[in-house]
């Protein structure tokens, strides 16, 4: 077992390349959640990954961890740690499930939850999750483990003792973010951390996500809550029936000069502060997906050449755009 | 006009969660209700929509006083509300396709279904979503279904509690332009429940809060 390098301030965390997920359902069709998908997330950096629900942010998320169900297929790659300096380079996704669960879940990888409630242990109190988490991670155990661990997330220490249904959503969530935390992984996995929230406490969640980003671990925060991105983001992906389809700056994305990709634009002006009007149409089946360019049919700009996949240069993925450029 | 006059409701008459609040929608009115989670506004937004019996107060539509509540109240009173969930999950049958989901209310009242497909394209659902069951749809499109619900029976009022907080953005116009478009045609009122004040303030016509409702 290699020991986990202590990443650096910028150094690559996590190293996605080509990752692809599909489903074989029973009828023998495919179900293409992701495809093709290729990112860099450097330590003390927040990728916000966006984008309408079903389309495939989560299943990424799921792929990541080695959690997806058995009829799923993985390719490409997903390499954990500073792959440059051959110390601590783990592919999650050719990784056996002894070396996830051993190494790498809670270790490597934290996860923050989607709906934290569900995540916990409805008998349990608060405190039995902290002990047995840090029992398990770190080899120690008594009540200075479990008071560390739950002040790392700002837990109350006069609520240790309750279970999950007595708690707050923002205390449920502070909760799930503790045990997250105690195995110092160097990767935050954050799926839709925020869902059902009020907006003080999304603003709260997400800023104590940030902080605890700090300059040592990176953060992959999955949302459809484009505000909630805006605010800690360094840099937004924006996914699209599977596929990366933009990749910038978060300042460029949210200020000027705004999205490139049609859809993303789209998505950004259906905010009530901005021109509150949805994308025309519904997204496609990721089993049923259209030729070429899967925006295309909701896409005011779309003409011959969107009967090709377009490729994803610059940070983008859309013909006109590179048109536009050339 | 819908009036809830001096409401106290809850689920332990000992501590009602929401005590002595007034609030009228005006015909044709959007009046949004901001409030924080838990603070009770989803429990008045219920007994708004005849769902919940208040401990004590009145709610009077268009000057005639509510005669009972849930299945007790008479249709007439009853099927003058659509309501719309925060989790479409939890508000529809998972046995029936969309399609029967869109017409449960019609059935319920005995009027034809043939009024179904003109509902599903009104909130932008496609043919084919129709026949398929909750689990095979996304929250977005479920949620569609269960607002084609709320619309069936033409109601003279729209009680919509977080519908689109589960929601991604465009969702959420599409859904909001749906409700105003019923509304400008229909001149329904319309009592919005959320705790995204951006929304809400774009949304409607009047936004009150939470805090000023009960202190007055």
């Amino acid at each position: 077992m290699t020991p986990p390098t202590e990443p650096t301030p910028g150094g690559t965390v996590l190293s996605v390349r080509g990752l692809c997920v599909r489903f074989e359902m029973r009828d023998g069709s495919y179900v293409r959640a992701v495809t093709d998908a290729s990112f860099d997330l450097a330590a003390g950096e927040c990728l916000a990954l966006v984008g309408e629900s079903g389309c495939g942010k989560s299943v990424l998320a799921s792929a990541l961890l080695g959690l997806l169900p058995a009829n799923a297929s993985v390719a490409g790659s997903a390499v954990l740690g500073d792959a440059g300096s051959g110390a601590g380079g783990l592919d999650l996704l050719a990784a056996d499930e002894r070396v996830l669960a051993r190494e790498v879940r809670g270790r490597r990888v934290g996860l923050v939850p989607q709906s934290p409630v569900a995540h916990l242990t409805p008998v349990r109190t608060v405190r039995s999750h902290l002990d047995e988490t840090v029992r398990a991670l770190t080899g120690t155990s008594g009540p200075d483990g479990v008071r560390a661990a739950a002040g790392r997330a700002a837990f109350p220490e006069d609520h240790l003792d309750r279970h999950p249904h007595q708690l707050s959503g923002g205390l449920a969530q502070r909760a799930a973010t503790a045990l997250a935390l105690v195995g110092d992984a160097s990767l935050l996995l954050a799926d839709e951390p925020t869902t059902g929230l009020d907006r003080d406490l999304v603003e709260r969640t997400v800023d104590e996500l940030r902080r605890h980003t700090g300059d040592h671990r990176a953060l992959l925060l999955i949302t459809h809550d484009l505000a909630a991105a805006g605010r800690i983001a360094d840099r937004v992906a924006v996914m699209y029936a599977g596929r990366l389809v933009e990749i910038t700056d978060a300042a460029a994305f949210f200020g000027a000069p705004g999205p490139r990709h049609p859809y993303a634009r789209g998505l950004l002006n259906a905010l009530p502060e901005r021109d509150f009007a949805p994308v025309p149409g519904l997204p496609p089946e990721l089993g049923a997906l259209p030729e070429g360019c899967a925006f295309a049919p909701r896409c005011d700009r779309a003409s011959e050449a969107c009967a090709t996949v377009p490729e994803l240069t610059s940070g983008v993925a859309c013909h006109h755009v590179a048109v536009a450029r050339a | 006009m819908l009036e809830l006059r001096d409401v106290t409701a809850g689920y332990d008459r000992r501590a009602p969660v929401v005590r002595g609040v007034s609030l009228t929608v005006r015909v044709g009115e959007a009046v949004g209700l901001l409030g924080p989670s838990g603070c009770g506004k989803s429990t008045l937004a219920r007994v708004a929509a005849l769902l919940h019996r208040p401990d004590a107060g009145q709610v009077v539509l268009d000057g005639e006083p509510a005669a009972g509540w849930r299945h007790r109240a008479p249709r007439a009173q009853r099927t003058s509300f659509g309501v719309v969930f925060q989790q479409p999950r939890l508000s529809a049958d998972p046995r029936l396709p969309l399609a029967r989901l869109i017409a449960e209310p019609l059935r319920a009242n005995g009027r034809p279904v043939d009024a179904v497909p003109e509902l599903a394209e009104t909130v932008g659902l496609t043919a084919d979503l129709l026949g398929r069951r909750p689990h095979e749809v996304s929250d977005g499109q479920l949620q569609r279904a269960c607002l084609a619900r709320a619309l069936a029976l033409r109601p003279r009022w729209l009680v919509c509690d977080e519908m689109t907080a589960m929601l991604d953005a465009s969702t959420t116009a599409a859904l909001v332009g749906v409700v105003e478009a019923y509304r400008r045609e229909s001149g329904a009122g319309l009592l919005a429940v959320g705790h995204d004040r951006v929304l809400l303030e774009r949304w409607c016509d009047r936004t009150v809060g939470w805090a000023e409702l009960t202190s007055a």
